[in-house]
């Protein structure tokens, strides 16, 4: 504990490129750019299996793969390609997993969001002459918005943890701190790696908890024509 | 990763068969023991709460933030206390991951019990105890094994993580592939750890059908398949 808080201390620790703010930016930036590019894929995807009913057995294939499978493979399997498509070592081997594991909880969350909206708002939006895709913007996708929240919320979580395992890889940071000081023998800084990388996961996971049920409040009624000519209470 | 390597060394597999299966018997106890200790603090955890609903939301919000700590930080926290490269310090962490998912599956599947039933049960002069044992339990079976098979799927995934403190079965493979810059030991040790995955959740589904034969089988939903497999999206 001593050891932690002196590591804590030195003003060393808090300035240059080791330094924790940098380290912490770098976690942060990676995993920022990893979620959204995750996001772009996964959300249309998603929303169109949703809204289609094609495609399902893609949806629970990407699901079930996507759990199954071990976050340190996933980091490590796209090593050869990406040293040999000459990227070399650090940020692309950490990103492109990073942005494959961010997919699955964000495509089946769009994916459910959007099929589990009320077949009677869908056919009032559709009765109110409203064209597949209006249906979809304007009615589906608001209506799944909770479940959309909750699967970004996941996917966060999960990129978060796992771009620690990015050190590895020679990414930069937060991981740098774990995996340097298993290396080093340095308790003290492996356990202030690991609380960081603990107190920023908990911190993402209540910010998005938050963002999730404010959408859920804001989405609770249906847009008010539709939910008329639905029979159900306009708000 | 080197010029002209093969992505894959058949020879390399040959010579080193032994220490292939030794690390994959090493991976499967490492899950086992997470996955049994798991259950059993669950199912104690499931009768209190079975007890005292109130103490629900505080056992389950506790669970979930062990839940939400990326596990090579839980991992990092506990080696000091622990020791590096022990059972303990990695089974602590592994047996913390199940915790949400199982007490939920099991305070779920006692739910899932239908109130006439019970009243049957208690007019046939059942003690509150054994209508838990040879009536609410059945019941909830279906729900607890759908827990089991998340929470031993995701269990798999971890353990290999585990490698990075000196534990973690297949996950040795893969570091040693990162270490020497061969990749190798990094598709082998990442395929058996999918398939292994893959072959647990199998032989628990053929476990349920076999334990609950009366469980109807209704017709199949993907969207159902889809959010288990997403642990975290329903939270």
């Amino acid at each position: 504990m001593n050891e932690i808080i002196a590591w804590l201390g030195d003003s060393a620790h808090w300035s240059g490129s080791d330094g924790v703010p940098i380290r912490l930016l770098e976690h942060l930036q990676l995993s920022g750019a990893s979620v959204l590019v995750a996001l772009a894929i996964a959300l249309p995807l998603g929303a169109y299996i949703g809204h289609s009913g094609r495609l399902t057995l893609l949806a629970v294939t990407i699901a079930n793969v996507g759990r199954a499978m071990p976050t340190l493979a996933l980091l490590v399997i796209f090593l050869p390609f990406i040293l040999r498509a000459g990227l070399g070592l650090g940020f692309w081997p950490t990103f492109v997993p990073l942005v494959l594991l961010g997919i699955p909880p964000i495509l089946v969350n769009a994916y459910v969001g959007v099929r589990e909206v009320d077949a009677d708002v869908r056919e009032a939006a559709r009765g109110l002459g409203m064209s597949g895709a209006q249906v979809l913007g304007r009615v589906e996708l608001p209506l799944a918005l909770p479940a959309i929240f909750a699967g970004l919320r996941t996917a966060a979580v999960q990129v978060i943890a796992t771009a620690t395992l990015g050190a590895l890889v020679a990414s930069g940071g937060l991981g740098r701190y774990i995996i340097d000081g298993i290396a080093l023998h340095e308790n003290a800084r492996m356990v202030v790696g690991a609380i960081l990388v603990a107190v920023l996961a908990l911190s993402a996971d209540a910010v998005l908890a938050f963002v999730e049920r404010r959408a859920e409040r804001r989405t609770e009624a249906p847009p008010a024509a539709v939910a008329r000519s639905a029979g159900l209470p306009a708000r | 990763m080197r010029e002209g390597e093969p992505l894959i060394e058949w020879e390399w597999i040959a010579r080193n068969t032994d220490q292939i299966i030794a690390r994959l018997v090493q991976h499967v106890g490492l899950t086992l023991i997470a996955v049994v200790f798991g259950l059993a603090i669950s199912f104690v955890l499931a009768l209190i709460v079975y007890r005292r609903r109130s103490l629900y939301p505080p056992l389950a919000g506790f669970a979930a933030t062990l839940y939400t700590i990326p596990s090579i930080a839980l991992f990092a926290i506990l080696t000091p206390i622990t020791g590096f490269g022990s059972i303990v310090t990695a089974e602590i962490a592994l047996v913390s991951y199940t915790l949400l998912i199982l007490l939920r599956n099991i305070v779920a599947g006692l739910d899932s019990v239908p109130a006439d039933v019970r009243e049957a049960a208690a007019a046939m002069g059942y003690s509150p105890w054994q209508q838990l044992w040879r009536v609410e339990l059945p019941l909830a079976l279906p729900l607890i094994i759908a827990g089991v098979r998340v929470a031993t799927v995701t269990t798999v995934g971890l353990v290999t993580v585990a490698a990075v403190i000196g534990q973690g079965g297949l996950g040795q493979l893969i570091l040693t592939g990162l270490r020497t810059f061969f990749a190798t030991p990094i598709y082998v040790g990442a395929f058996l750890s999918l398939a292994l995955a893959l072959v647990a959740d199998v032989a628990l589904v053929q476990l349920q059908r076999a334990l609950t034969p009366w469980a109807l089988r209704r017709t199949h939903d993907y969207a159902a398949d889809a959010l288990a497999a997403a642990p975290g999206a329903s939270l």
